[in-house]
């Protein structure tokens, strides 16, 4: 993939076995440069050579490439996300879009920040490497805000459950997720775990960390000080992940193309847990005025942000960054995106203890440069000059473009494909039939496979983990304070309206926050879209960052982040649009949350909400006829503030005992796993057309179980939110009158079923016990 | 009462396990592995987590950090160690316990809530069961497969060395369903699942874990 660089340094051809220097640039203007194999444009290149006055050197090409690829500079996507940006200014948020992750007050004292990000290319080229470093750079871009990180989370979608590839892509994705959160010791929360066939060639595998500081604490991104030394810290740099970001992130995955193995970082936990442990010993012992994460880009973007975000001049001298093979040319150093690295900015007198630190922590430190005067990032490499950029124009003034927009022609035909049409079931048996598909498909069924590969224990402050509707976790264990996550995508009702398919997701990743009691605060969305490149594809970006960002004024939520994903099509299909959106909210005090199961019997069921006959996307078309069309279910926002509010206040006054929220798969979906959770059936009598009543999937809609049904109906009333009484909990049957009898064990088993089926049975092969063996005393 | 807890690089639950330490009533020292200073602490817990990565073998490095041949000695004195997850491989392989851990019968990393029963109620970490209850804790492992030669195992049983055994479902295919032994004297127990994470109803599956941390205070006392 580099051969058109080492060429230039090391191999045949008039510049054979001569570095690319500044100097030697500036002589040979007319030399032809491998731009287009780096992903550049010509008419980037071009720009390029306009702002040097020169032709780049390879070195400056290779920075160039990377940082002006679509995963680093968002040159498609930067012109609609201004509209994040324009949301009214919150006094919640203390640092906003722009730097590593937002940073958000969650109360005494305490600062929150969180983001979610993608690795999907990398995932589905090596699924376990892949996964497991989008967990580590995630990890790393929350450390680098001053945040001990405390929680992760992960959405993943993969194509058709039993299709042959995911049975190599989705056990690697989870091993690696698992294997890199569980090693850093850090609890999963929650996440999601879907399948499509529009994700058969794109895995998406997006991942949220979360983490926890004081106000004080917030740390930036930049390189101020002159004098002031660079100081590369954790791992050594080496051959892995060279050109990750312009090469893999920002191209179309082509059947004939080349492998793009080598683009893949490899991972090592360990090493980032040491990182982590001396960055925050280095904050509190307050050694840094300045620090950025190696990720996307490595070298390059860290060198290029710093000085680009400070004063602007910075010198480094490559030779001194430490190497795992030594062949490696100066402009695959600058690129490389080896993980579990750092870049600190130090003032000279604390140089030592900082290396103290790194010393005690067995981390690797060199000073590699040093904050120069004037606006020039400059680069030497065995004594001569190879990069002279002025940073900014690196980092942050890369190509923005306006790219052209096309409602896709397909859309009306698919929004007049009304699922009101398709055969619905006719008996209490072909209902009950249907149930337990929607309940046993893959993306209805438990997902215990998946989560047990993880640890959600570590560092004991779960209070919710999955499958609860959101994450807890406390930060205080004197005051119990607390935070919850959510985060969730729905690319079907996105398929059939980009704009009002946003606005369901943050409405559902709102609603799952507000049930476990917390208040809702902000907003982080990773963008998964198909290229920028297809007007239509295009028009779908556009449509759901305009729905999130109005839905984000109604609901008065700040959007603190995020991450745009392009480019996730194998050929000419594109994935659905799948925005995934994560909402933070704050409990006063963890003690008060709420959990999604039904634990006791003799409580009564609530349904909050009004449902309406809403099939469109809905888990019931696609499971049982395998039917997208017509509109995603209606987003009223000011009906979900409403909910959300009257939630807080439940949990508050300790008036519910258990909350769900409706989503895919509606009430049947939701009743199935509040009864499953702890084993507690229920008796329900459903009113109206039972059939809508079970599969519609009408927002703004909670089930709650309550031993005071009077008071949450003063309270109910209060929000302006109708209730229905739907009936008792109890039994080992889930029963509604006159229309199913689903005891809790064949539900249970058509439930859990589902993955070991399609993944193993890890039981299978666990070394049994000779019998006899076991002594019973 | 002052009980250490030990951070090796890559110890994960160090935290978790100071706090059980403190809601258990004794004071949490935390040590760090490459000091040779005990502290004069009355106990030591070695954590769960992936010390050196698991790199070479779990807990294979750990057990040849300088503090560890300060807490071999201790233990042959008497002193009481708790060894939880990674901190039982670390003395399996430092010597303190027999047998071994592998990589889970089925390959794969597993963290769920696990009935356990208490074999002995007699140890120092133990000794506020009941012999025979059944206890409720998490288990979260990916080499907590524990193995011996068929004749050392015996010798382990013979002994009443098997000190925790899960029931009701065996998580990593161990031998003899065993989650956890104890040296001969009962000073030093090692067990694959998490007592520490289960002390507060608010973020464990119970509080079943808290009588390893009791039991030792009155070990302690009485030793």
């Amino acid at each position: 993939m580099t051969q058109g660089l080492s060429d230039l340094d090391t191999g045949p051809g008039p510049l054979s076995h001569q570095l690319d220097t500044v100097e030697l640039a500036a002589r040979t203007p007319d030399l032809e440069q491998p731009y287009g194999e780096l992903g550049l444009k010509s008419d980037e290149y071009a720009r390029i050579r306009d702002i040097l006055g020169r032709r780049p050197t390879t070195a400056e090409l290779a920075m160039y490439s990377v940082m002006w690829s679509e995963h680093c500079s968002y040159k498609s996507s930067k012109a609609h996300l201004r509209r994040f940006g324009d949301l009214p200014r919150s006094e919640a948020l203390l640092v906003g879009i722009g730097e590593n992750a937002g940073v958000v007050d969650v109360g005494d004292g305490y600062a929150v920040t969180f983001k979610v990000e993608s690795h999907n290319h990398p995932s589905y080229v090596e699924p376990y490497q892949g996964a497991a470093t989008g967990v580590g750079g995630i990890v790393r871009d929350i450390l680098t805000m001053g945040a001990r990180p405390i929680a992760v989370m992960d959405s993943l979608r993969f194509g058709p459950a039993d299709a042959p590839d995911t049975a190599r892509v989705l056990p690697g994705v989870v091993a690696g997720v698992g294997g890199y959160g569980n090693c850093l010791g850090l609890p999963n929360i929650g996440g999601e775990l879907l399948f499509d066939a529009c994700y058969a060639g794109n895995p998406l595998v997006n991942a949220l960390c979360v983490g926890v500081m004081k106000h004080e604490d917030v740390r930036l991104a930049k390189a101020e000080g002159v004098g002031n030394k660079v100081v590369l810290f954790g791992a050594r740099t080496g051959g892995d992940g060279i050109g990750g970001v312009s090469v893999l992130a920002s191209e179309t995955f082509d059947e004939e193309g080349p492998a793009k193995r080598p683009s893949v970082q490899v991972g090592d936990p360990f090493t980032e847990k040491l990182l982590i442990e001396a960055c925050l010993e280095i904050f509190r012992e307050d050694l840094v005025t300045g620090i950025q994460d190696l990720g996307g880009a490595g070298l390059s973007c860290a060198t290029s942000e710093l000085a680009s975000a400070g004063t602007g001049g910075m010198h480094i001298d490559l030779d001194a960054v430490p190497l795992r093979d030594s062949t490696l040319t100066p402009a695959e150093i600058l690129m490389s995106e080896s993980q579990e690295r750092m870049c600190a900015i130090v003032e000279p007198d604390k140089v030592d203890a900082f290396l103290a630190v790194c010393r005690k922590w067995g981390v690797l430190a060199t000073v590699i440069g040093e904050v120069t005067d004037g606006d020039r990032l400059t680069v030497d490499w065995h004594g001569e000059r190879i990069v002279d950029v002025p940073p900014r124009t690196v980092a942050h003034e890369g190509p923005v473009y306006d790219r052209p927009m096309q409602r896709p022609a397909d859309l009306d035909d698919l929004q007049a494909d009304d699922p009101a049409a398709l055969p619905r079931p006719a008996t209490p048996e072909e209902l009950a039939a249907h149930w337990l598909a929607v309940v046993a498909s893959p993306d209805g069924a438990d997902k215990t496979w998946v989560t047990e590969q993880y640890d959600r224990y570590v560092r004991g402050n779960t209070v919710l983990a999955q499958p609860d509707d959101a994450g807890v976790v406390r930060i205080d264990e004197g005051t119990s304070r607390g935070i919850a996550l959510a985060l969730d995508g729905n690319g079907r009702y996105a398929r059939l309206d980009p704009y009002t398919g946003a606005q369901l997701n943050l409405a559902e990743a709102y609603r799952n926050v507000a049930v476990s009691g917390a208040r809702p605060l902000a907003v982080t969305n990773c963008l998964n879209f198909g290229s920028p490149e297809e007007p239509e594809v295009m028009w779908q970006f556009a449509e759901a960052v305009r729905g999130l960002a109005d839905a984000c004024r109604d609901l008065g939520l700040p959007v603190t982040g995020g991450n745009v994903s392009l480019y996730n099509q194998t050929g000419d299909v594109a994935i659905n649009p799948t925005p995934v959106i994560g909402v933070l909210g704050v409990h006063e005090d963890v003690r008060t949350r709420v959990p999604t199961g039904w634990r006791t019997a003799g409580e009564t069921v609530l349904l909050l909400g009004v449902t309406r006959p809403e099939f469109g996307g809905s888990a019931w078309a696609s499971v049982v006829h395998g039917h997208l069309g017509g509109r995603p279910p209606a987003v009223d926002l000011e009906a979900e503030r409403s909910l959300g509010e009257l939630l807080a206040a439940l949990g508050r006054e300790g008036l519910v005992t258990s909350a769900h929220d409706l989503a895919d798969g509606g009430l049947a979906q939701a009743l199935a796993e509040s009864a499953l959770r702890y084993g507690t059936g229920a008796r329900l009598t459903l009113d109206g057309d039972v059939f809508t009543a079970l599969f519609s999937e009408s927002a703004a809609r909670v089930v709650v179980t309550t031993t005071d049904p009077e008071a949450v109906r003063v309270t109910a009333e209060w929000a302006g939110v109708p209730v229905t009484e739907l009936g008792t909990t109890g039994g080992d049957v889930l029963a509604v009158d006159g229309v199913a009898e689903l005891p809790l064990a064949e539900l249970r088993a058509a439930w859990s079923a589902t993955l070991p089926a399609l993944f193993g049975t890890p039981e299978a092969t666990v070394g049994s016990v000779p019998a006899g063996t076991v002594p019973t005393s | 009462m002052r009980i250490g807890v030990i951070t090796f690089p890559g110890s994960l639950d160090d935290v978790d396990a100071a706090r059980a330490v403190r809601l258990a009533g004794a004071e949490p020292v935390a040590l760090w592995h490459d000091d040779h200073d005990l502290e004069d602490v009355d106990a030591i817990v070695l954590p769960g987590g992936f010390s050196y990565g698991d790199y070479l073998r779990a807990g294979a490095i750990a057990a040849r950090a300088p503090m560890m041949q300060d807490v071999v000695d201790r233990a042959h004195q008497g002193m009481p160690v708790l060894g939880i997850c990674n901190g039982f491989q670390v003395l399996c392989e430092a010597g303190l316990l027999p047998g071994a851990l592998t990589r889970n019968g089925h390959l794969h990393f597993r963290n769920r809530d696990q009935a356990l029963r208490i074999e002995r109620a007699d140890t120092a970490w133990t000794q506020d069961y009941e012999a025979g209850q059944r206890i409720v804790v998490p288990v979260k492992n990916g080499e907590g497969r524990y193995v011996a030669a068929p004749a050392d195992l015996d010798r382990i049983e013979g002994e009443g060395r098997v000190a925790v055994r899960y029931v009701e479902g065996n998580p990593n295919g161990s031998m003899r369903d065993i989650a956890g032994v104890t040296s001969e004297n009962g000073r030093v127990v090692g067990l694959m699942p998490h007592p520490e994470h289960a002390v507060e109803d608010l973020t464990g599956p119970s509080t079943d874990g808290l009588g390893f941390f009791t039991s030792v205070l009155k070990a302690v006392v009485s030793a």
